[in-house]
């Protein structure tokens, strides 16, 4: 699916992020993002890798939608189950 | 549920919705045929019942826009040739489904092969540190999973960890479909997230060549809507552009450090798109320097002994590939919600969400209700 989760980074390390789903943390890679990432930056995540920093004036907007989406999902609605997909295809989190 | 978004708001959804009635009417000579190449936007148009709100002149077809359903059967044949002979196969979860000569992946698990269900391809990187068996990566998607596939091989994967690729790249594939007798597409609509790997300017040759206009588009029910009304202007006015409708994730270029790991890894070859055509340049073939993790060049994959088995007859009448070039709806089809469903699916477009039998199966079973009123 090409729809990506927008999460936030609450750890960077080298190599890999900390990222917060909604109170699920999962742990996505940053090979593929289009710039760096700090804590508190909001990505664009998709099977397991951020793909791109989304830019603070977008941050609220997009959140929104997904909120949206996932909250008015019944069941097993085909566009949350592909976002909770995404959110599976970060590796646990330690913290 | 929150307070409505100004995307999903009623007042502007029925400006648009007049809005692409008079650019359809400014068409003429006959129905307008647009074309999405997208799961989530057929998801989204499918969900809120947008068709519902298209005028009748105006024809929005998906296309080879499902990256689970246009993976070739000889493709889905070679990772079960694989796993039948006894290599662990780790892929995405719908492939598992997909039919191909003789079964799917999941038969040959049930007859005890071993294949591992994966979110991402870094999980299949982890399960090959576990062990010492080999375990192959049976890598589908299009260029947004085909980055990280890209990714994990820079990183370095260990000795026993190979990658099958069926990898396909979109924009290639939109040629052929243009040019396809019976489609008669007047323009794409582009998807959002793929565009924000590539960048919307891998559509300006495109749109050179065929004389069509692209406009990448956004997910929300107001973002499909505000994109099919500018397209359906372009078609009108004879504009032969790209317009990028949703800049909030899309630039011109794209993510350059991904664009580098792809095509470093892989190089485009021709290759068949299942039910569509043999495709220029439209599949993702791993670099020569990448043999070493080739499953192609380091196991024996005999697919052959596959075709000892004819296709079931359920399966010869199954139309998905008219339905993935867009000539064909899953209306169309005698075995849609009938022999073919979401549980026993016969074909391809029945088993990912993001496959156009199992979205409007999911969402009424013909969600074209042309002429009802604006749905929002």
């Amino acid at each position: 699916m090409c729809l990506g989760v927008p999460g936030l980074v609450v750890r960077v390390d080298e190599l890999t992020a900390v990222v917060d789903f909604w109170g699920v943390r999962r742990r996505v890679r940053l090979d593929l993002v289009d710039e760096p990432v700090s804590v508190g930056d909001y990505v664009l995540n998709h099977v397991g890798f951020a793909i791109r920093r989304i830019a603070p004036d977008d941050v609220e907007m997009t959140l929104a939608m997904y909120r949206q989406l996932l909250a008015e999902a019944e069941g097993d609605d085909l566009m949350a189950a592909d976002v909770r997909s995404e959110i599976k295809a970060g590796a646990g989190s330690e913290e | 549920m929150n307070a409505p978004l100004e995307f999903r708001d009623p007042v502007q959804a029925r400006e648009l919705c007049g809005a692409l009635a008079r650019a359809t009417d400014s068409v003429g000579g006959g129905p307008a045929s647009v074309m999405h190449v997208c799961g989530s936007h057929e998801q989204a148009i499918a969900k809120f019942g947008l068709r519902a709100a298209f005028p009748k002149a105006l024809n929005v077809i998906m296309g080879p826009g499902c990256p689970v359903c246009i993976t070739d059967q000889p493709e889905i044949d070679e990772a079960i040739a694989l796993a039948t002979q006894g290599v662990r196969i780790a892929t995405y979860g719908d492939m598992v489904r997909v039919p191909g000569s003789a079964g799917a992946l999941a038969d040959a698990q049930a007859g005890g092969a071993k294949i591992d269900v994966v979110y991402s391809v870094a999980q299949a990187v982890e399960q090959a540190r576990e062990t010492t068996e080999p375990v192959v990566f049976f890598a589908t998607g299009f260029e947004t999973t085909a980055v990280a596939t890209a990714a994990v091989l820079l990183r370095g994967v260990p000795s026993n960890f190979f990658i099958l690729s069926a990898h396909k790249y979109i924009p290639p594939v939109m040629e052929i479909v243009a040019e396809m007798p019976g489609t008669r597409v007047q323009g794409f609509l582009a998807a959002g997230h793929a565009a924000t790997i590539t960048g919307y300017g891998v559509f300006e040759p495109f749109v050179e060549r065929h004389g069509l206009p692209v406009v990448v588009a956004g997910f929300e029910p107001l973002d499909i809507l505000a994109a099919l009304v500018k397209l359906v202007e372009m078609i009108g006015r004879g504009d032969r552009t790209v317009v990028n409708m949703f800049p909030r994730c899309v630039s011109r270029d794209g993510n350059a450090n991904a664009l580098r790991q792809l095509w470093e890894v892989f190089q485009p070859i021709g290759g068949r798109w299942r039910g569509i055509a043999h495709v220029p340049n439209g599949n993702l073939r791993l670099r020569d320097e990448w043999a070493a993790v080739d499953a192609r060049r380091q196991f024996t994959i005999d697919i052959a002994s596959l075709w000892r088995h004819a296709p079931a007859s359920l399966v010869r009448q199954c139309i998905c590939g008219n339905i993935m070039a867009g000539i064909a709806s899953p209306a169309d089809c005698a075995l849609f919600g009938d022999a073919c469903v979401p549980d026993t699916p016969v074909g391809a477009c029945m088993v990912s969400s993001e496959g156009t039998c199992r979205i409007w199966h999911e969402y009424g079973g013909v969600p074209d209700l042309r002429g009802a009123s604006c749905p929002l």
